[in-house]
């Protein structure tokens, strides 16, 4: 069985941002990348996926530019998974765009059975590639999923919503699963995985060949903007009884927040 | 006059304070409102979305609609974007629209773009503002080549006030046969009865200062006071003090309330993402050099032991409960 895993590089979340001097976007000189969080917990899942389906392979495929998309793979690769696909493109493709590359990539390696991916990157929070995906590729989805379980020809899980609660889904694979935190724990990769990562093969795609131009960009970001300067905090004074009753009359009469 | 179609969410018979929030600011902004709602129940809630500005309001009253399925809600939704094009639709960035929408706009070839807490109407355009890498810089999102345009909007963004209401005539749709691969078994109900942190307009988060699980209690406390909804840091999630769905932050919730209020939460970066857009920041903390101190708009340098009692006990008296 074919498993797909798609992950992102974002900015690390520590990273400081800047912008060009034009202001037309990140500049991306000194930023740390890291493959995305919730992306982490989709490899480990495909690994754990493969430990109860002997025999299946699993590929990891990302969209950016090669440079440095390609360490990310590596990772992922290190951590366990066994072929990387690499889809040579800029740093701002449109959520359509990248899902449309996926889809394509993977119509072209013919198929998966399962496909994993992170919930949401952290850098744009768009929350939608895993959706389209599965449009794409005429699949079921499910998203912010915390439990995943599969059986023949379905797959058991469980997704997060709002106030606690969980919806229990029953879906039929192959099927596109956007994983959130407490699916499992990520493992680091060992060294030797680290080592036998690097003899691993990455093909690559550019994006004509999958059938995607300028015309599938539907999304793009203009006039960024860093957030306004606060006043400094106001510090409140005197004992504790004293800084609470200060606390309730500035939330009433200042702030008007109650 | 442009289109916008309001995808109306609804519990216990009321529309969600976000979902109003979008019927006004459509009508404000001198669009055609329609609104869009779906289950058994839907036409109790025609006259509240006239009320807010709904010129039509667009019903699939299917009980197979009660509760959240992907592909009958895409199935649904398709049948009404066909029937009315609008240039726009609006929604929350709430667990349905977030799961929904993407996939009407590969559907559909409409452009999406989510999280948004500003709108701006041009015309044939639409701009929407949002925030970037966890809040760290913000920028305005541009659609092209786009059949609509989607916006997915944060909660409390827009205050509510009185718009004209719309003659909200009423337009009901049948659900189309759809062969089902995804089947909802069930839905397990929370714990807590409270407000999605997402969604609510005071949030109280405790961090690793409150020592152990069991003096959470103390944050329940004022939030039951207060009609708080409690949140957390990654830190006390992590060593297994309260659930994931109660983690505000970068790999957590994003929350926006008027009220935050940080207890013994030290304020690292991560932490910050999610919480600096609310409105007014309260923190509780004994170390004065705390980073939290430099997003908050009310500082107390103390003990969280020895305060909260005292807030809770203050509040309840001025509150009168
Ligand atoms: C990739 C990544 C993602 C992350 N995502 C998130 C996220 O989504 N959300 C998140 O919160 N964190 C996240 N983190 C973790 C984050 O970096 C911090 O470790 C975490 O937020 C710290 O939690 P804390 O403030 O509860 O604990 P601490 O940093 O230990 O702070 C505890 C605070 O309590 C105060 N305190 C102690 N005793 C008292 C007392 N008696 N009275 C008053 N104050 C007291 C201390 O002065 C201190 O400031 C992430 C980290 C990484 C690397």
């Amino acid at each position: 069985m074919k498993i797909f895993v798609c992950l992102k590089q974002v900015p690390d979340t520590e990273a400081k941002i800047k912008f060009k001097p034009d202001g037309s976007g990140l500049d991306p000189s000194g930023i740390k990348w890291v493959m995305n969080p919730y992306d982490e917990f989709a490899v480990e899942e495909a690994i754990k996926f493969r430990e109860l389906n002997p025999g299946s392979q699993i590929f990891v495929i990302s969209v950016g530019p090669k440079e440095r998309v390609v360490e990310s793979i590596r990772t992922a690769l290190a951590m366990g998974a066994d072929e990387g696909l690499l889809v040579i493109g800029p740093d701002n493709l449109d959520a359509y765009s990248t899902a449309k590359a996926l889809a394509e990539a993977i119509k072209k390696e013919s198929g998966a059975q399962v496909i994993f991916t992170g919930k949401l990157s952290i850098d744009t929070n768009q929350a939608s590639v895993s959706q389209m995906l599965g449009e794409f590729l005429n699949i079921p989805h499910a998203t912010v999923v915390s439990k995943f379980q599969s059986s023949g020809d379905s797959a058991n899980v469980e997704r997060d919503i709002e106030g606690g609660a969980k919806e229990k889904i029953q879906l039929k694979t192959p099927c596109v699963i956007a994983a959130n935190k407490g699916l499992n724990l990520p493992r680091y990769a060992s060294l030797p995985g680290i080592m036998k990562a690097k003899k691993k093969i990455i093909k690559e795609y550019d994006l004509a060949a999958l059938g995607v131009s300028d015309l599938d960009r539907k999304v793009s970001y203009v006039q960024f903007t860093l957030p306004a300067e606060k006043p400094p905090v106001k510090l409140l004074q005197g004992d504790s009884s004293a800084q609470v009753s200060e606390l309730i009359h500035l939330l009433r009469d200042e702030a008007k927040a109650l | 006059m442009p289109t916008t179609l309001v995808f109306v969410e609804h519990q216990d018979g009321q529309i969600k304070r976000s979902s109003q929030e979008l019927l006004q600011i459509a009508t404000q902004n001198n669009q055609k409102t329609l609104a869009v709602a779906f289950g058994s129940h839907a036409k109790s809630l025609a006259s509240a979305c006239a009320q807010n500005g709904a010129q039509e309001v667009h019903l699939v009253c299917d009980s197979k609609l009660d509760h959240y399925n992907s592909e009958l809600y895409l199935a649904a939704m398709s049948v009404i974007v066909e029937k009315t094009s609008p240039q726009f639709i609006l929604a929350s960035s709430s667990s349905v629209g977030r799961d929904l929408f993407p996939r009407l706009a590969a559907k559909t070839g409409a452009g999406i773009v989510s999280d948004a807490i500003a709108l701006t109407f041009e015309g044939s355009n639409l701009k929407a503002k949002k925030p970037l890498y966890a809040g760290k810089c913000f920028a305005t999102a541009e659609f092209k080549n786009c059949s609509s345009q989607i916006v997915l909007m944060r909660a409390n963004q827009i205050p509510l006030t009185t718009v004209a209401a719309g003659a909200g005539q009423l337009v009901e749709h049948s659900l189309p046969a759809t062969d089902l691969k995804t089947i909802v078994q069930e839905i397990v109900k929370g714990s807590s009865k409270k407000m999605d942190l997402t969604e609510a307009n005071i949030v109280i988060s405790g961090g690793r200062g409150l020592k152990e699980a069991s003096n959470f209690k103390l944050l329940h406390d004022l939030a039951d006071v207060l009609g708080a909804t409690v949140g957390a840091s990654r830190a006390v999630v992590d060593a297994g003090w309260v659930s994931h769905d109660m983690q505000v932050g970068q790999t957590g919730k994003t929350v926006a309330p008027t009220l935050y209020i940080a207890v013994g939460v030290s304020g690292a970066i991560q932490h910050l993402a999610g919480m600096s857009g609310s409105k007014v920041i309260v923190a509780i903390n004994n170390d004065a050099n705390a980073p939290i101190f430099q997003k908050a708009t009310y500082g107390i340098v103390g003990d969280l032991f020895e305060v909260l009692p005292k807030l809770t006990e203050e509040f309840r008296k001025v509150l009168g409960k």
